[in-house]
């Protein structure tokens, strides 16, 4: 299986160690991956804030990248929900019908990591070992853009050591939003109060989650609040093993 | 889409902009309060509610194929529903805007009060319409009283405040603000409240039942909203909760119905699907209390003379945009209010519009104009909890982003220059449509990063349009070595 993975930009710049941890886990898991140089981003930003004509050559750029990959996999439920939901919406309204084609070729090989992990490769105990204790936060493109349903939580509760504990209103948002989060920063903030408190209410070390993004914003929160508490992509606690972190 | 058309009412009452509007809103301790007590209660009775249905996602999809329907055919659907109100024994009236509808139901008020009544008066059972045109304060200026009977809207009315949500009005009220205002204000309106008021609930209610059983029995008019309008056999049907509706619609002598041209159903069965997802969604029961239909005029029995005034305020216009039209399904349920996490901080007044939360960002600016509720499509993280709740299933999301790429086009066309948004985003497509230049960037953010960077590798402040952000988050300074640079280094060149 020819595995293509799709870091995304945010990850790329200021995450690199949930790319480090995907590359650590698939290949522990017997499989060899690429990373193409020619990806950059999904577009997710531009899209959502209206800048569609912006966002078209960067949907080509990706369908290009990827092209003939069995797989693609991705470490963001959020840029993989924006992939599946909207660049054939974009192929469609600004593309033609080459790009379509293109678009239409690559989709469907596009998995979030946990979607890979357990339907594809059918693993739920990847051999982590994670001593802490952790809670987990469902991003809302995890929960209703790609819906992960419990994928997660089943790699997470095979982790060796971990002390799993449930986060209080996991479902509601963090307030990130992408632009929202600059464009009505005070509501955002509203928001992410209530969210880094039910976070604290846990007495968790970590918070994961499936979306670097949110997390910058709740770890962004966090640190501001001096609360001890760190953010981790749970790449990064399934790749771990006895010795790391 | 309306560009710039002047749809008068209070569709739109202008400025502020949602981001400011919000703040203030932000601010308010109580109104947090009331708004995270309100909607968390709700939240969890409809969950309940719509659980033990075991068809639900096929009641749903039932529910959305008829307003689709509805949608694709309303002139015809319209013309039949004339027909049969007509045959009926009501009287039909088509009204393009506001003011159009706002001086029929003059007309029809002075008429009915007959030349010797001095007392203009009418009783409303509460309407989103008659909001949406400003009626009661078009009739205030033609020197008719227009009184609110829905117990949230006669909260809203007599403490002079704008409704907060769609179903709740009163939400952001609390009871002990609640005995205030009855205290301070019934007299002045009718029947005083007793000088011993408490904030118990029966006490409250009690004293809104006695001063609105005064203007039932003396009021000849009465003003209605419809929920539903079946097209095949003219049946107009209100749901509540009160009863308030249910004298109003049966007790005075005239009847006017005031109705947005999409609430029209092809047939009297589709009621069967509504009746079941509207309760449930909207106040988690599984039945309203009080459902009235009713079908032109019968003698002897409630109102002998009936009209209905069809309403479209911008809706046709609506109708011709293929993704935005899907927003007049709307059966003013007000489930994705109660779900949404801007909504529950902010409450309804920051939207703007009789139409706040969720549903009022897709469906203000349509009927507004984008261009002068721009801020509204913004005004969502994009959670995607109002597209889960929506009985009708309609996706919200996908509209607001649609609105938002309108939105930004509008600002385009209407500008010499760019505004420093489009520049930045113009100059990260740019740097995001080349690896190369993505690999520069990095490197020179990584270097700014280490000079903005404090202890720990955190941004505590970012410059410009970033600084609300990093207002109350830090932000982490980017690494020296990117995925990219990683990879060249370790996976390329082992």
């Amino acid at each position: 299986m020819r595995i293509g993975l799709f870091i995304t930009c945010l990850n790329d710049t200021l995450f690199p160690g949930t790319g480090r941890a995907v590359v650590t886990l698939l290949e522990r898991l017997g499989h060899t991956v690429e990373f193409p140089r020619e990806q950059s981003c999904c577009a997710q930003m531009h899209f959502n804030t209206g800048y569609r004509p912006e966002s078209l050559p960067m949907v080509a750029r990706f369908a290009r990248a990827f092209a003939g990959y069995d797989a693609i996999v991705t470490p963001s439920a959020s840029c993989a929900a924006m992939i599946r939901d909207n660049h054939p919406v974009l192929a469609e309204q600004l593309g033609d019908a080459a790009l379509r084609d293109a678009v239409a070729a690559v989709v469907p090989a596009v998995h979030e990591l946990t979607e890979f992990l357990v339907d594809v490769l059918g693993v739920t105990d990847v051999g982590a070992v994670f001593p802490h204790r952790v809670t987990y936060h469902p991003t809302c493109h995890s929960l209703r853009g790609v819906r992960l349903g419990d994928r997660p939580l089943r790699l997470l509760r095979a982790v060796r050591g971990i002390d799993l504990v449930d986060l209080p209103a996991a479902e509601a948002c963090c307030g990130f939003g992408g632009t929202f989060a600059v464009k009505n920063a005070d509501t955002s903030t509203a928001i992410l109060a209530d969210k880094m408190t039910t976070v604290l209410s846990t007495g968790a070390e970590v918070l994961c989650a499936a979306d670097n993004s949110c997390l910058m914003h709740i770890g962004g929160g966090l640190s501001r609040w001096n609360s001890g508490v760190r953010t981790l992509h749970l790449a990064e606690i399934l790749a771990a093993t006895e010795g790391t972190r | 889409m309306t560009e710039d058309t002047d749809h008068d009412g209070r569709v739109w009452l202008g400025t502020p902009a949602f981001p400011e509007a919000a703040r203030t809103a932000l601010a308010d301790t109580r109104l947090r309060h009331n708004l995270r007590h309100a909607t968390t209660t709700i939240r969890t009775k409809r969950l309940d509610a719509t659980g033990e249905v075991p068809h639900w996602e096929e009641l749903r999809e039932a529910g959305a194929a008829i307003k689709r329907r509805t949608a694709r055919h309303l002139a015809t659907y319209l013309e039949q529903l004339e027909a049969s109100v007509t045959a009926a024994g009501g009287t039909v009236h088509w009204a393009a805007d506001a003011t159009d509808a706002n001086r029929i139901v003059a007309r029809l008020v002075r008429a009915a009060g007959g030349p010797d009544t001095e007392r203009h008066e009418v009783v409303k059972v509460k309407s989103m319409a008659t909001q949406e045109i400003g009626l009661n304060e078009a009739l205030a200026a033609a020197g008719i009283t227009a009184y609110e009977t829905d117990l949230a809207e006669l909260i809203v009315q007599l403490g002079e405040d704008r409704p907060s949500h769609i179903l709740v009005p009163a939400i952001h009220r609390n009871r002990a603000e609640i005995r205030e205002i009855f205290a301070e204000r019934m007299g002045e309106w009718g029947r005083a409240a007793p000088d011993d008021l408490t904030d118990d609930p029966k006490a409250l209610a009690e004293a809104a039942r006695l001063h609105l059983r005064e203007k039932f029995l003396t009021t000849r008019v009465a003003i209605s909203g419809a929920n539903f309008a079946a097209a095949d056999t003219g049946t107009i049907a209100v749901v509540e909760s009160e009863g308030n509706g249910r004298m109003c619609l049966t007790l005075p002598e005239t009847l006017i119905t005031v109705m947005g041209i999409e609430k029209v159903v092809p047939t009297f069965t589709d009621l069967e699907v509504f009746l079941q997802l509207l309760p449930r969604s909207s106040t988690g029961e599984r039945m309203n209390p009080y459902t009235s239909l009713w079908t032109g005029v019968t003698p002897g029995d409630g109102p002998q003379d009936f009209h209905l005034i069809l309403l479209d305020n911008g809706r046709t216009d609506v109708l011709k945009d293929t993704v935005g039209r899907q927003a007049l399904a709307c059966i003013r349920c007000s489930a994705c209010l109660n779900v949404c996490p801007v909504y529950e901080r902010t409450g309804g007044h920051a939207y703007g519009s009789v139409y706040p939360g969720p549903i009022g960002a897709v469906l203000t600016p349509q009927l507004a104009g984008v261009r002068r509720a721009a801020s509204l499509p913004f005004a969502s993280t994009l959670c995607g909890a109002c597209y889960e709740a929506c009985p009708v299933k309609i996706d919200i999301p996908e509209i607001l982003v649609h609105l938002r790429a309108k939105a930004v086009e509008a600002k385009r066309d209407g500008r010499a220059l760019p505004t420093p948004e489009a520049l930045a985003m113009k100059a990260a497509a740019t740097v995001l449509d080349s690896p190369g230049l993505l690999a520069v960037a990095q490197r020179a953010g990584a270097a700014g990063g280490r000079l903005l960077g404090g202890r720990g590798g955190r941004i505590r402040r970012l410059p410009g349009p970033l600084a609300g952000w990093s207002a109350t988050r830090d932000t982490p300074a980017p690494p020296r070595e990117s995925f990219r640079t990683w990879w060249r280094a370790h996976r390329e060149e082992r």
